[in-house]
């Protein structure tokens, strides 16, 4: 029949698998926040500003780990059948081999007990990010095809935030205009929400037409968008972590899915405090304005 | 019409001159022979396969490069849908019914199914269905842009392809109703004398299971698009919430449907990795009613974890609990399942032609897809991963390495059965470690996508997603370019093939499909397999 020959002494295969093991178990990649500049190193979740995303980071790495080990194992065992029990080399089948119960029960038992474990700490950061009670600041956020609207309850602020006019631009079919040419593209809004660090900051999401969802990564909070319904979903960004932080609709919703954007700037209290006072203002006279008009 | 007895080996080329078999396109459109309508469903699902690739490959074309250069956003969105579409109910279903078609008869010691006009009628819907499908893209608003999963209120939001959507996935329900009714009618009843439920080669039983699932869930899926249907046209408030009415009881009633729909997708594919790894290991399938155990297992557990599709909908926390549990559940049986495919690789005795090859990528690349999910199941980390290309990764690990390769393996192991001919095993090789090392190419970076925040259904990205999609592209083309070998060689072969020696085509090979001549008989078993017969084609 057709023989199948590799030319490979199984002492090359295992430095290979050596070398290998050696560069995953080197590699600092994983357990860093990788560069966020870089196309080729983003590969994995990040860590996040919240103490919801790093819980959802560890869990991720953990559930991460746990399958790598077992894969290993797993695929050890075949690719060493692979080598050693090839007709080609003359092995001969062990027809007798072809049943134990007691192998059964220690490869269920075994998963078991793995999945448990996994399962407890996975249960506590369920709880952790259900418990949205005693929020010191409630956003209302609402989808719509294709932009969020946000309004500030009590507060008179609420304002619509959509893609920024140069990414708009350039998304065009065939625009013409270079994606690397647009600072955050596909990634920019007009009128960013703006929010104070070290703050539990309660979200009222719902929307006005089909589902949406409103997902920052590193906030590690994601939540759909539905008519008819108001979820809630909170954060607290670290008192050390101001910055902007940005993430896109995670729920199908037509054409312009890939086009609403969400835009986080994470400011001190003070800043925040000021903020909302210039932006009510800010709206006020706009709404007086526009009646008078 | 007569028949004379045969004595054990002699279902011979004699049969086709007793046939009064209809030539011409009688043959065909009038089919009752499960062997021609086996043919007929795997010659669909090809020309399905080609076409849903044939989206991918404008899908990833539009991928290449952020920035929009081949189609709008709105083409974009249809695209993925009718991919999804395509591929799952026209080209991996009706594959499977295919194989189910051709071997359970013959591997149960059966002359034929047991509801052969029925077979002809669930074969022939498909083709209108596929018909109506597809012709959606030329109707005002073009094909269907929600999704495959159809969520309202979107998917009203289209309008003349709608009404085709779901009559079109009506047809294809009851065509695959009837296909597994007569799946369990056929295995329950015409089994032949000795050939009892235990000992029954493992592609038979994860077909009836599957069938029990088809049964029980395609009517569901009917009933949510009829109530969309009903919402959109005769002012029920189904999903409507301003009606009072709630979108997301449409994704339970949908993955209540979807995740049964996806064991459906599987199963097979561990029946027929279950005849392969021990016909290439020479050697038999380790723990045989373990794994008949393990996929009842897994078809029971399938229909309690549909909401780990929901994840982020605003379920409650107890809910969330529950289904994160009995997903991370579903592990064990199909775990069990890897460890007995590789004992049974253990100290045997293997060899590598083409049906291994892609018995074991499917054992490697489908345990990483079951890696993947078992990530998807822990909830908080899924609120990161939801909707993201970290989904598109793990599925198209399952449903591409899982169940396409698998349809493959399947392929390759019973074409000479069916032909009478050996194919050129070395275009089948070179069909397979293109498949493999390029499925690689174009899936595995996905996950890297989906974590460092790349959503899904988007036609353009934002710019540090697009190294990673250009590979993802490139190795898309390569894939999808590569898969033209394959019915090529099946074509070379039924025209030029090395005619097969004797009905054992492959050393290892055991069933009663291998104790008839190649090409099998155009009625095969029209006198039962004898008790020596079963006992050495016996899984155990």
């Amino acid at each position: 029949m057709h023989r199948a020959r590799l030319g490979i002494r199984p002492g090359t295969w295992l430095s290979i698998a050596a070398l290998f093991a050696a560069a995953l178990t080197a590699s600092p990649a994983w357990a860093e926040d990788p560069p966020a500049s870089s196309g080729w190193g983003l590969l994995n979740l990040p860590v996040g500003v919240t103490s919801i995303s790093k819980e959802v980071y560890n869990l991720h790495m953990m559930a991460f780990w746990v399958c790598v080990v077992i894969g290993i194992l797993v695929f050890a065992v075949m690719i060493w059948s692979i080598i050693f029990h090839r007709h080609s080399k003359g092995a001969v089948a062990d027809v007798t081999l072809v049943h134990n119960t007691k192998v059964e029960i220690i490869w269920t038992a075994i998963p078991v007990l793995i999945l448990i474990a996994m399962a407890i700490p996975s249960a506590r950061g369920i709880v952790l990010i259900g418990d949205d009670a005693h929020s010191q600041l409630d956003i209302k956020v609402t989808g719509f095809q294709w932009g969020w609207q946000y309004t500030y309850p009590g507060k008179g602020v609420s304002f619509v935030s959509k893609l920024d006019e140069r990414s708009m631009a350039a998304s065009d079919l065939d625009s013409g205009i270079s994606p690397y040419s647009v600072p955050h593209y596909l990634r920019n809004v007009d009128h960013p929400l703006v929010v104070p660090v070290g703050t539990k900051v309660r979200l009222l999401i719902t929307a006005v037409d089909v589902i949406h969802s409103w997902w920052v990564p590193d906030f590690g909070i994601k939540k759909d968008a539905i008519p008819g319904y108001v979820n809630t979903s909170w954060f607290e960004v670290d008192a050390d972590k101001p910055g902007v932080y940005r993430g896109q609709c995670a729920e199908l919703c037509g054409r312009g899915h890939g086009y609403m954007p969400i835009v986080v700037d994470a400011v001190s209290k003070a800043d925040f405090d000021a903020w909302v006072k210039k932006e009510a203002a800010a709206e006020k006279a706009a709404a007086a304005s526009a009646s008078s008009s | 019409m007569a028949e004379t007895p045969h004595t054990e080996v002699h279902a011979h080329a004699e049969d086709h001159d007793h046939d009064h078999k209809p030539h011409g396109w009688r043959r065909w459109v009038f089919a009752t022979n499960h062997k021609d309508i086996g043919t007929m469903y795997l010659v669909f699902s090809c020309l399905m396969f080609f076409t849903g690739g044939a989206f991918a490959m404008v899908i990833r074309a539009e991928l290449f490069k952020p920035g929009l250069q081949v189609v709008d956003a709105g083409v974009f969105n249809s695209l993925t849908t009718m991919h999804g579409l395509v591929m799952i109910f026209g080209a991996i279903m009706p594959a499977w019914v295919g194989l189910a078609n051709w071997m359970i008869p013959i591997q149960i010691g059966a002359p034929d199914m047991a509801l052969p006009r029925l077979n002809n009628l669930s074969f022939w819907i498909l083709p209108f269905a596929f018909a109506l499908l597809l012709s959606s893209w030329l109707v005002p608003g073009s094909a269907p842009a929600g999704g495959w999963t159809m969520y309202p209120p979107l998917t009203l939001q289209f309008g003349a392809s709608f009404p085709m959507l779901i009559f079109a996935i009506h047809m294809m329900g009851i065509s695959s109703i009837l296909g597994a009714i007569n799946v369990i009618v056929t295995i329950m009843n015409l089994r032949a004398p000795g050939m009892t439920l235990l000992r029954m080669p493992l592609f038979v039983w994860t077909w009836l299971i599957t069938s029990f699932l088809l049964v029980a869930v395609m009517p569901v899926l009917a009933g949510a698009v009829t109530m969309m249907l009903t919402d959109h046209f005769f002012g029920t408030s189904f999903f409507n919430a301003a009606g009072g009415g709630d979108p997301v009881m449409f994704q339970h009633i949908f993955w209540f449907f979807g995740h049964p729909e996806v064991y459906i997708m599987i199963l097979p594919g561990f029946g027929v990795v279950s005849e392969v790894i021990p016909a290439f290991s020479r050697k038999p399938l380790f723990g045989y009613e373990a794994m008949v155990y393990a996929t009842a297992s897994i078809a029971f557990l399938s229909f309690i974890v549909w909401a780990h599709h929901m994840f982020t909908v605003g379920l409650p926390t107890s809910a969330l609990l529950f289904f994160m549990f009995a997903t991370m559940l579903i592990a064990v049986p199909t775990g069990v399942k890897v460890f007995n495919w590789t004992a049974t690789m253990w100290r045997g005795s293997l060899s590598f032609e083409p049906p291994m090859l892609f018995a074991l990528a499917f054992l490697f690349l489908f345990t990483i897809g079951g890696f993947s999910g078992l990530m998807l199941a822990i909830v908080p980390a899924d609120f990161q991963y939801q909707d993201t290309y970290f989904v598109v990764a793990h599925f198209h690990y399952v449903l591409v390495s899982g169940a396409a390769f698998a349809i493959m393996a399947g392929v390759y192991y019973w074409l000479p059965k069916w032909v009478g001919r050996m194919y050129d095993m070395r275009l089948g090789k070179w069909h397979f470690w293109l498949s493999a090392i390029f499925f690689n190419v174009l899936f595995f970076p996905q996950h890297f996508l989906g974590l460092a925040g790349m959503p899904r259904r988007i036609p353009d990205y934002a710019v540090q997603f697009a190294d990673w999609n250009m590979v993802s592209s490139i190795g898309g083309f390569a894939f999808g370019l590569s898969q033209l070998l394959f019915p090529y060689l099946i074509w070379k072969c039924v025209r030029s093939g090395k005619p097969v020696e004797g009905t054992r085509a492959w050393e290892g090979a055991r069933g009663l499909e291998w104790e008839l001549p190649s090409p099998a008989p155009y009625h095969s078993w029209t006198t039962p397999p004898t008790e020596a017969m079963i006992a050495r084609g016996a899984a155990h």
